[in-house]
């Protein structure tokens, strides 16, 4: 009743979008204005190689911060800490993307992958941090004087004990996090822009799935909005997929309470 | 049980011994003498400020924020919270096993037991073996996990991991073992088969326990202190305790008037 | 290698972690600077006077924020409107009404939903929904409430109320997903106390389970009103981009984010970039600000 619009979302779009696939869209870049069929080969690759780019800056000092976060926790630090995430995670991200561009395509003077990774870094970050936290607090304290009583210097404790037995929660964690910022557009908008061929380079402009949709979405051709619902439905799968994974796991770990 | 104390030399000493958690003193003015190879027992009401006072004696007591710790502890003489004791070779000194078994999670059975030496850079293979193996034996688990030495910790009964928890505690071979009401999770079976093992362990080493248990108190240790409020009424042997007491208020705990 | 006794390992570690830690906070300072200091021309050149002015044309130079910020603040507040009621009604249902192993199927689904992108909600919104506020929404409420100023004027699809009512799906899981972990806290006790004085389901509800959470589902709401008013692409897409200000809930607006999203790239003058630099800064304290409010909401409540 009250969910239907909700699903309503989704069954449309995996309408639409499985009218729109085929092999050539993931195969081939886009044909000039005009021409019918192909692909977003460039965008879904773009996309993957922004994110993973985003994850590379934002996962070490993510974790960091959510392991200061649970190892100590009453400190005063730790507190402006958790309220800066809060704040942070509520910043649009179109105000980040304005930011990347200020101090990354700015001063390269060009448009580029590398900015629209800092951005998604940006958003990351609080995500990661937040549940990196979680997820090391639920390791518990006996845990660490466990540890202690085995007369460990802490930092071994962190590192050898406490990471090392939360790897793949933390992963998990990781993935929910990326998948949240793969989906973003408006700051990739004005730093990794987009372009209509494949791109490897950190300095050029890049193509990504969120803002070929957009592209698309917008322009009068009937092809081209075809094929933002293709990729409208491939960015969706993703992103789900990678939700549900996560979600499956982490749940599966709380319930067995802590390990 | 509770034999003739064999006069030897003193191993632990406590001298004016007090503990806070910030501004609640928890251990008042303890002053105690622990003979090499004995068992010590500390009863007392829940709250009475046992397992404080056992967590000063390796120096864990002070890892949770807000808390200090006045006074001396002496191990074979020299004082343990001497400025220049580093306080990790102070725990290699001391082991301690908890209330709750807590092998460490997602660490194989054979990990748990030497990841304390590991961690201190000792990896040769063969060494590692043989102290997991005579640490395994002396706990009296080694038969029931030879076999499957490279399951997890954690896959064990309650009982087990306890044992496992001591075999992990004897690995770097303190010549002290602090024990904090370690059957309390444990049904009377896997008690039995713990109670066992210490009269085993005293061969080696000094058992220092804190019980609420005054059953087992009287079977297993040789010394018995009664604790009330932070504050250490009697102590002496076991035998004399519990028959015998010289206090009021440690002959109504034991008779089940009082705590 | 350096002996340390395990007192200075430690201290190492700890200050390499505040180091960090520090910096993230530095960031957050940092991208306020950044944006303040891009957006120092036109504050001096505008002044404060930006917020009320309703003219904006780059060609000529002149740039007033005030139609933005009355669409941002029109769409999201009719989003709001919408998804309150919505996300309560989701929330009660799946903790009251539904048993538990269903629920739980039902409260991921929902949450799934948040996890869509909005460049997708943006498209189903082009196709699907603005023909449907063109084609029968408009229609309808022109013929039966034709006398209500905000019905009146042409509907093209886009428009505000497409904007608002695509706002009011994105946030409703944010909303509701709040709203059921305080119901969830909520203890048993309390519904069977009110059972006990005879109420009906519905009673029990209003009286053990509504009123307590009055508090925490202000702050849902106030976070949810954080999420729509700094969304950027499905507005942008759906809203119409075009900066005035009509009593008309069928005509085309501008949200702040929708014309930084459209715009920025071409602006061309430096006064149009940093006005847009102004704009992303009001922005970010407008979504800082509700954001703190719902923070403050929560603090409240905890202390109860």
């Amino acid at each position: 009743m009250v969910l239907i619009p909700l699903f309503l979302v989704i069954q449309f779009v995996f309408v639409q979008g499985m009218h729109s696939l085929n092999l050539s869209f993931f195969t081939e870049l886009p044909k000039p204005v005009g021409e019918i069929g192909g692909g977003m080969k460039h965008a879904i690759l773009g996309t993957i190689y922004i994110v993973l780019l985003g994850a590379l800056m934002a996962v070490p000092i993510g974790v960091t911060c959510g392991v200061y976060l649970s190892e100590f926790r009453k400190s005063k630090l730790s507190k402006t800490l958790r309220h800066t995430v809060d704040l942070m995670s509520g910043i649009p991200s179109i105000v980040i993307g304005i930011f990347a561009y200020l101090m990354v395509v700015v001063p390269l003077k060009s448009f580029s992958a590398l900015a629209g990774g800092v951005a998604l870094a940006i958003i990351m970050l609080p995500i990661i941090i937040k549940t990196s936290e979680e997820i090391l607090k639920l390791v518990p304290d006996h845990i660490r004087e466990a540890g202690l009583a085995l007369g460990l210097p802490r930092w071994k404790i962190i590192f050898f004990i406490i990471l090392k037995g939360s790897v793949s929660n933390l992963l998990t964690g990781i993935i929910l996090a990326i998948s949240r910022a793969a989906g973003e557009t408006a700051p990739l908008l004005f730093t990794a822009f987009g372009n209509m061929y494949l791109s490897f380079n950190m300095k050029e402009p890049m193509a990504t799935l969120p803002v070929q949709i957009y592209t698309y979405a917008i322009s009068p051709f009937k092809d081209w909005q075809r094929q933002a619902w293709g990729g409208a439905f491939i960015l969706m799968v993703l992103i789900l997929a990678m939700n549900v994974f996560a979600r499956f796991v982490l749940t599966k770990i709380k319930d067995k309470k802590g390990f | 049980m509770s034999n003739e104390a064999n006069d030897e030399k003193i191993i632990l000493e406590a001298r004016n011994l007090e503990a806070w958690f910030g501004d609640f003193q928890a251990v008042k003015g303890i002053n105690v003498k622990y003979n090499e190879r004995t068992i010590n027992a500390i009863i007392g009401p829940s709250g009475c400020g046992k397992s404080t006072y056992l967590r000063c004696l390796n120096r864990i007591h002070e890892e949770i924020e807000g808390t200090k710790v006045h006074g001396e502890v002496l191990l074979e003489g020299k004082n343990i919270y001497d400025k220049k004791i580093d306080v990790v070779d102070v725990r290699k000194r001391i082991g301690m096993v908890f209330q709750k078994p807590n092998p460490f999670p997602s660490m194989s059975i054979l990990d748990n037991v030497v990841v304390g030496l590991r961690l201190q850079g000792i990896n040769k293979r063969s060494t590692l073996l043989e102290v997991a193996e005579t640490c395994l034996r002396k706990a009296a688990l080694w038969e029931e996990v030879k076999d499957k030495l490279n399951s997890l910790g954690t896959s064990l009964s309650g009982g087990q991991q306890q044992r496992l928890c001591i075999a992990r505690a004897l690995a770097i071979n303190p010549p002290v073992l602090l024990m904090d009401e370690p059957t309390s999770a444990l049904d009377p079976i896997a008690t039995a088969k713990i109670e066992e093992l210490m009269n085993e362990l005293k061969r080696d080493y000094t058992v220092i326990i804190v019980t609420h248990n005054m059953q087992q108190a009287a079977r297993i240790s040789d010394y018995t202190s009664f604790f009330v409020y932070g504050k250490m009424i009697e102590h002496g042997l076991s035998s004399d305790i519990f028959t015998n007491p010289k206090e009021k208020q440690t002959e109504d705990y034991i008779s089940g008037r009082f705590g | 290698m350096l002996k340390l006794n395990s007192k200075t390992q430690d201290a190492v570690l700890f200050y390499a972690l505040r180091f960090i830690s520090v910096m993230v906070i530095g960031l957050l300072l940092f991208i306020m600077f950044v944006l303040f200091k891009a957006a120092w021309p036109s504050i001096t050149g505008n002044g404060f006077a930006f917020v009320f002015k309703t003219e904006w044309n780059p060609v000529e130079d002149q740039f007033g924020a005030l139609p933005f910020i009355f669409g941002t603040l029109v769409t999201s507040f009719i989003a709001v409107m919408i998804a309150t009621p919505v996300s309560v009604l989701v929330a009660l249902f799946i903790s009251e009404y539904l048993p538990k192993e269903f629920s739980r199927f039902i409260a991921l689904m929902v949450e799934m939903v948040a996890a869509i992108p909005s460049i997708v909600f943006g498209l189903w919104g082009i196709f699907f929904l603005a023909p449907l506020v063109k084609g029968s929404l408009a229609p309808f409420l022109k013929t039966y409430f034709a006398f209500v100023p905000i019905f009146s004027g042409p509907s093209f699809g886009v428009g505000i109320i497409t904007a608002a009512l695509v706002l009011s799906v994105m946030i409703v899981p944010t909303i509701s997903s709040i709203c059921r972990s305080i119901f969830e806290l909520i203890p048993q006790h309390q519904k069977e106390a009110s059972y006990a004085l005879g109420s009906t389901k519905f009673e029990m509800i209003k009286m053990a389970v509504l009123s307590p959470s009055l508090s925490g589902i202000s702050s849902a709401v106030v976070l949810g009103l954080g999420r729509a008013l700094g969304e950027t692409m499905a507005v942008t897409m759906l809203i119409g981009n075009s900066p005035v200000i009509s009593k008309s809930i069928f005509s085309p607006a501008a949200t702040m984010a929708s014309v930084i999203a459209n715009e920025y790239t071409d602006a061309n003058t430096p006064l149009h970039v940093s006005s847009l630099c102004y704009l992303a800064l009001l922005l970010f304290l407008i979504t800082f600000l509700s954001n703190l409010f719902a923070k403050s909401i929560v603090k409240n409540f905890s202390k109860m």
